[in-house]
């Protein structure tokens, strides 16, 4: 690309870009077509695609012009300009994001495709895909081809259209997105309300506390970048009718919900189940394999073991685990598979025994499954050292798989020489049924039920006086629910409540009763600034109040 | 083998299985891993790769104890020096400086570990048997890495007598001091001469019973907590006197991170001395040279997948080893890919597995593009005789097979002529390295390149001295080549070569004889010497130096050099059974990027799902995707905190859209637990690869973990 124009510098104005801007982005989508036929290429039937997979070839050939080119390829795509589009996608900038963003978009999308299955015996039908095709033409690519997929956030397109359309419909940036949205809907299509219409209005309903009108894509991006106030509603959980689901009901829900696209998941795993033969012979020549990709690959590696591995020792190890340690996976193969009796100082001097042992047998194979070399309890760089270094062995195989977005970045070099991977794709579109039964950070729903049976259950083998100091904590710390700086009562109140009630008569005695409530994870003790402890039940205050009436029922 | 093992526990997370059957298969020949083990010659194949392999492993340890013969050489010369130099008053003078010398090895450090191994085993079988190599993973404290020098040093050492080693061990459990090393060392230097013949054999020349130096080296000094540095070398630095230490830095970076880590109290104490490792460039440049421009080096790789490989090299690691793993991954990929691969092999055994071709193999061969592409420049009756005479076929095939070989032993040559020819040329219009030019002649005819008519034209005004050496190179270049046609090509080298040197006296021979033809003329009249003069002017334009004649009639040679040799691999028929070329495969196996396709399986179900109804538009996604990708979708049009009751509610919205009309009806608040649950499950794994978080920042929310996204 040389260019022997000129030099020339002007000003230019805002708007001005913004309109270059757009233009650009339509001039890219244009041009993004004749690429955009060589997926297609391969995204329809096997068939066709072996037959052009020639043409495809000599595409792919001119584009690797230059080396940094070759370098990122993605492995969905072999052409190059998509994939560069999906890495700026996947690593871009923040874009203001509003509190109901989430529930326009939702309503959107239910008036948006995928209905050509569901929605054509309604008389709504009509409706909602006109409304389609109005929404449709403010944006750039109309005429496109069903099949052309673009990598712009949809939201960022809408804008950057906006202004060069003179549109003042866009619901993103108006103040009131209620009644903004009701115009929307009167000027673009005088219709009767549509159902979805209708729960979209309700949505909006969330307080909008910006109200500053920002047409500038340059106001707008400091404004993203200065904001940090979260701009979330405030309901929660709690309104539900039923916002808690225990685990059994969750499971028994899921359960009963039957799997889409079952058909082609399946496919998708035969095709991948075709590489055990490979994999077994990449091991087999020192590499180790990884498998990357959305959907459980649990049961993908299963049937690897059960189909090539039964005749060879291995060790399947879930990374998932909560609890699982290097110590763990480390003694399960000196006990297990050396037989080797005894303990070990330390984790080095166990993976040194390993070594010499499979150093001093080339022939005796032991094969690592590792299901989710990533996981929580697997990250740290110890744990990964002590990994490679057993991988590097010529006679350990190590087969893992990994599924958090940031995996790789446990692994430097040194590692990365060590474990030798090579890298396999393995989309299965599998639930991680499994892999998440374990968390329960995120579920509220869930941990409330499994700590009231906890508390329960020590509860009830406690004497009555013991239990009336718990009970006299816990009542204390749902009459202060309300007061954020509530850090807790402190020993000197607690006694004394204690005393009152005649509970205890010492602080020794309430002091060997904290030790044993401590002891069972019921309480937690904080030293607060003036040195003062403070005692917490650490549970939720709903659970707690459940608990309470439980007792009281008792 | 029927039943699926169990391997889900809430208790445990580790499972062992042994083999059941005692008598196991070892080993099972990993030949019968290969694709089509059905096919005869798997085990070949096989075979051929392992051998291959070897080569390639032995080569590339070669290349490395070739280029860094020169440091570790300087370096036991600079450990020997401060050997000798233990005379008493020399040491006196630096009683407490340190003798360090700090070796820079480039910033890949996993490539740094061959490099200490033969140093170590240099410095032990050249200068002492107290070499001590540290990493920083094992010394997090002063404490560990005393403790480890002792252990190594006295494991070691005193392998004399049983009992006494025992004894040293349990004294290092319970005190690892330097001073317990002073004492040790004493003992087994007064020991040494008598105990070991061969160490005594080294120190022969050497009268007194000279100290030995205690080395050691840290094997990745930035790594290092520069605390446990310090501290360490300042403990040193009291034992000088009892205890002659040496210290090899391993530096990844540059000089200055001695003075980074080292305070200057402490690198006062040391006497460093930098030493200079081959860059890992010309490190990649002599492994090519030696395995990927060689003619005895049957496998061979595409343009396109050097540059893959070349690439990774130089955007990522700079890491020989990986690159060679890459070539070694390739050969793997070729041998278990292609069956014809049995024939890429040296030339007499290849020959030999072409006459005895399975029919099938025939058949592929038939298929083959570029025997395909020969096929259709016979003549009919031949075209007819290939396609139906298996025995025909495998006759051709030794034929091609032959000329293949001689195209390559051509090739290289001519590759490296024209390589030393243009890298001459300012800018280098053919790449500055020879793979480069071998990627561009390998891929396309070069002559056709603009490229090379500017490097033609640069090398037509090459002055004579330089050509001259050029071909001179060129002539050495071709000497070492064996065929009967480059050694034609050399004597018509050494020809040009003669002519241009004698040359230098045509040419000062005709300027003489210039001068005595103005001479003679001189007595001519004013008009005359004008028709003269003019007549001279007109001669000299038209009639070019000889030196220039010959120069194009050189360039002309080169050229037809180029046309003749350099033709891009491809053409050749049976190309295809020596050259690997799915570069494409090679990047997914070794240069990926999962998010990418976690990120494009959550955006784009279609890509991997292929029903109708996940078609989409850009942008948007149908309420018909699977569940994870709806809520992934309506998780990105979130800031930095996500509100799970209005996520659920959007996520109601959209599957009952897709569901029923009867929308209205629903109350507000109250859904579907089916759709509860499986939001809630949708949540959670979205957790799990971590997109978003749980928070306590605000009741029920939780926080996103990614910006932007599509």
């Amino acid at each position: 690309m040389t260019q022997k124009q000129p030099l020339e510098v002007r000003f230019v104005a805002d708007e001005d870009v913004l309109d270059h801007i757009v233009e650009k982005q339509q001039d890219v989508k244009a041009a993004d077509g004749s690429v955009q036929t060589l997926v297609t290429l391969k995204t329809p039937q096997k068939s066709r695609r072996s037959a052009d997979e020639e043409e495809d070839e000599e595409e792919e050939l001119f584009d690797e012009q230059n080396y940094v080119e070759v370098l990122y390829a993605g492995s969905q795509d072999e052409s190059e300009n998509a994939v560069v589009a999906a890495g700026s996608s996947v690593f871009s900038f923040q874009t203001i994001k509003r509190g109901n963003k989430m529930a326009q978009m939702a309503s959107e999308l239910a008036r948006t495709p995928g209905k050509n299955v569901s929605f054509c015996t309604s008389d709504t039908n009509g409706e909602s895909t006109s409304k389609k095709s109005a929404n449709q033409s403010k944006t750039p690519q109309k005429g496109k081809k069903v099949q052309f997929i673009s990598t712009t956030p949809h939201r960022l397109r809408k804008r950057l259209t906006a202004p060069s359309l003179r549109s003042d419909s866009d619901s993103d940036l108006s103040p009131s997105n209620s009644e903004d949205d009701d115009d929307e809907e009167e000027h673009e299509a005088q219709k009767p309300k549509t159902p979805s219409k209708h729960t979209a209005a309700a949505l909006y309903k969330t307080p909008s506390k910006k109200s500053k009108k920002a047409e500038d894509l340059v106001e707008e991006y400091f404004e993203a970048h200065s904001s940090s106030k979260v701009l979330t509603s405030d309901r929660t959980l709690q309104k539900l009718h039923t916002p808690q689901l225990d685990r059994e009901t969750l499971l028994r829900l899921l359960s009963e919900n039957t799997p889409r696209y079952a058909e082609e998941i399946q496919q998708l795993n035969a095709k991948h189940e075709k590489n055990f033969q490979q994999w077994m012979m990449q091991m087999h020549m020192g590499f180790n394999i990884v498998i990357y990709g959305l959907g459980s690959k649990k049961l993908l590696l299963e049937k690897f073991c059960s189909s090539l591995l039964s005749d060879c020792d291995h060790v399947v190890v879930n990374g998932f685990f909560p609890s699982i340690t290097l110590k763990a996976i480390l003694n399960s193969i000196t006990a297990d598979v050396f037989q080797h009796e005894g303990s070990f100082r330390n984790p080095g001097d166990q993976v040194d025994f390993i070594v010499t042992a499979l150093r001093e047998d080339p022939s005796n194979h032991v094969f690592l499954i590792v299901n989710n070399i990533d996981g929580p309890m697997l990250r740290g760089d110890r744990t990964q050292h002590a990994l490679g270094q057993l991988a590097a062995l010529p006679n350990m195989h190590l087969l893992a798989s990994i599924d958090h977005i940031n995996a790789p970045l446990i692994w430097d070099q040194a590692k990365m020489s060590m474990f030798n991977w090579l890298w396999y794709e393995t989309t299965t579109y599998l639930p991680y049924a499994e892999e998440t039964s374990y968390e329960n950070s995120l579920l509220v729903h869930q941990t409330g039920a499994l700590a009231l049976s906890s508390l329960t259950h020590v509860l009830r083998s406690l004497t009555p006086n013991a239990r009336g100091i718990f009970r006299l904590l816990a009542e204390f710390q749902l009459e202060n629910k309300d007061n954020p700086a509530y850090t807790g009562l402190s020993f000197q109140d607690f006694y004394q409540r204690c005393r009152e009630s005649f509970l205890v008569n010492s602080d020794i005695t309430l002091r060997t009763q904290l030790t044993e409530f401590r002891d069972h994870k019921l309480i937690r003790t904080k030293k607060g600034a003036d040195g003062v402890e403070y005692l917490l039940i650490p549970v939720d205050n709903g659970t707690l109040t459940d608990f309470l009436e439980k007792n009281d029922v008792e | 083998m029927s039943e699926t093992p169990v391997t889900s526990s809430v208790s445990k997370g580790c499972f062992v299985f042994k083999s059941t059957s005692k008598k196991r298969k070892r080993h099972v020949g990993v030949g019968g891993y290969l694709v089509d083990g059905s096919d005869d010659n798997g085990s070949d194949r096989f075979r051929i790769c392992q051998k291959l392999w070897e080569t390639v492993q032995m080569n590339t340890e070669v290349i490395q104890d070739q280029l860094n013969k020169h440091v570790l050489d300087s370096l036991v010369e600079f450990i020997k020096k401060h050997d000798l130099g233990n005379s008493p008053d020399v040491w006196r003078q630096r009683s407490s400086e340190i003798p360090t010398a700090a070796l820079m090895l480039g910033v890949n450090v996993p490539d740094h570990a061959m490099t200490f191994r033969s140093l170590c085993n240099l410095l032990q079988d050249s200068v002492t048997p107290f070499v001590v190599s540290v990493h920083a993973k094992e010394c997090a404290a002063v404490k560990l890495l005393i403790h480890k020098l002792l252990e190594q040093l006295m494991g070691k050492g005193v392998s004399v007598d049983e009992e006494q080693e025992d004894e040293t061990a349990l004294l290092q459990r319970t005190q690892c001091t330097i001073s317990a090393l002073c004492q040790w060392y004493k003992t087994v230097t007064k020991k040494c001469p008598q105990v070991s013949p061969q160490r005594k054999a080294n120190l022969k020349n050497n009268d007194l019973p000279r100290s030995l130096p205690v080395v050691v080296i840290f094997k990745d000094f930035e790594a290092f907590n520069s605390q446990v540095l310090q501290d360490f070398i300042l403990i040193c630095s009291r034992y000088t006197q009892e205890l002659p230490f040496i210290f090899i830095f391993g530096i990844a970076t540059s000089p200055s991170a001695i003075q980074h880590r080292l305070p200057h109290s402490v690198s006062s104490l040391l006497c460093i001395e930098v030493f200079q490792s081959l860059s890992c460039t010309q490190h990649l440049a002599s492994v090519f040279d030696k395995l990927i421009l060689n003619s005895q080096f049957p496998f061979k790789l595409s343009s396109r997948v050097i540059q893959v490989l070349v690439g990774i090299f130089l955007y990522h690691d700079f890491s020989v080893q990986n690159f060679v793993k890459g070539l070694q991954f390739s050969m793997l990929e070729h041998f278990n890919g292609q069956p014809l691969s049995v024939l890429c092999c040296q030339k007499k055994e290849a020959l030999l597995f072409a006459k005895t071709l399975s029919q099938k193999n025939v058949e592929r061969i038939r298929h083959l593009p570029s025997f395909m592409r020969y096929v259709e420049t016979q003549e009919p009756q031949e075209q007819v005789q290939l396609l139906t005479s298996d025995e025909h076929v495998k006759d051709t095939c030794q034929k091609l097979l032959k000329n293949l070989h001689k195209y390559h032993k051509n090739y290289y040559p001519i590759l490296q002529c024209l390589h030393s020819l243009t890298s001459l040329l300012p800018k280098f219009p053919l790449g500055k390295h020879i793979r480069e030019l071998h990627v561009s002649c390998i891929e396309k005819n070069l002559w056709e390149t603009e490229e090379y008519d500017s490097a033609m034209q640069l090398l037509r005004i090459l002055a004579k001295d330089e050509l001259v050496a050029a071909l001179e190179k060129c002539a050495e270049i071709l000497k070492s080549a064996k065929t009967k046609r480059m050694q034609n090509v050399l004597q018509q080298v050494e020809d040009f070569i003669g002519r241009l040197e004698a040359l230098e006296g045509v040419t000062s021979e005709e300027s003489t004889g210039d001068g005595v033809i103005l001479e003679k003329n001189r007595r001519t009249d004013l008009f005359q010497l004008q028709k003269t003069l003019l007549e001279k002017e007109s001669r000299r334009t038209k009639r070019v130096n000889p030196y220039e004649v010959l120069r194009s009639q050189v360039i002309e040679f080169i050229d037809s050099l180029v046309r003749e040799y350099l033709t891009p691999a491809e053409l050749q028929p049976l190309s295809e059974v020596c050259y690997y070329s799915s570069s494409a495969v090679l990047r997914q196996r070794l240069n990926v990027s999962p998010r990418t396709s976690i990120q494009t399986a959550l955006s784009h179900p279609f890509h991997y799902l292929q029903n109708e109804s996940l078609k989409t538009n850009a942008g948007t996604i149908s309420s018909a995707a699977p569940d994870l990708c709806i809520v992934y979708k309506l998780h990105l049009e979130c800031g930095r905190l996500i509100n799970l009751y209005d996520w659920l509610e959007a996520f109601v919205t959209v599957m009952s859209a897709a569901e029923d009309q009867d929308a209205d009806s629903e109350e507000k608040g109250k859904f579907d637990s089916l759709k509860h649950a499986r939001f809630i499950q949708a949540v959670s794994e979205l957790e799990f690869l971590g997109f978003v978080k749980s928070t306590k920042q605000k009741t029920d929310h939780v926080a996103r973990l990614t910006w932007g996204g599509c």
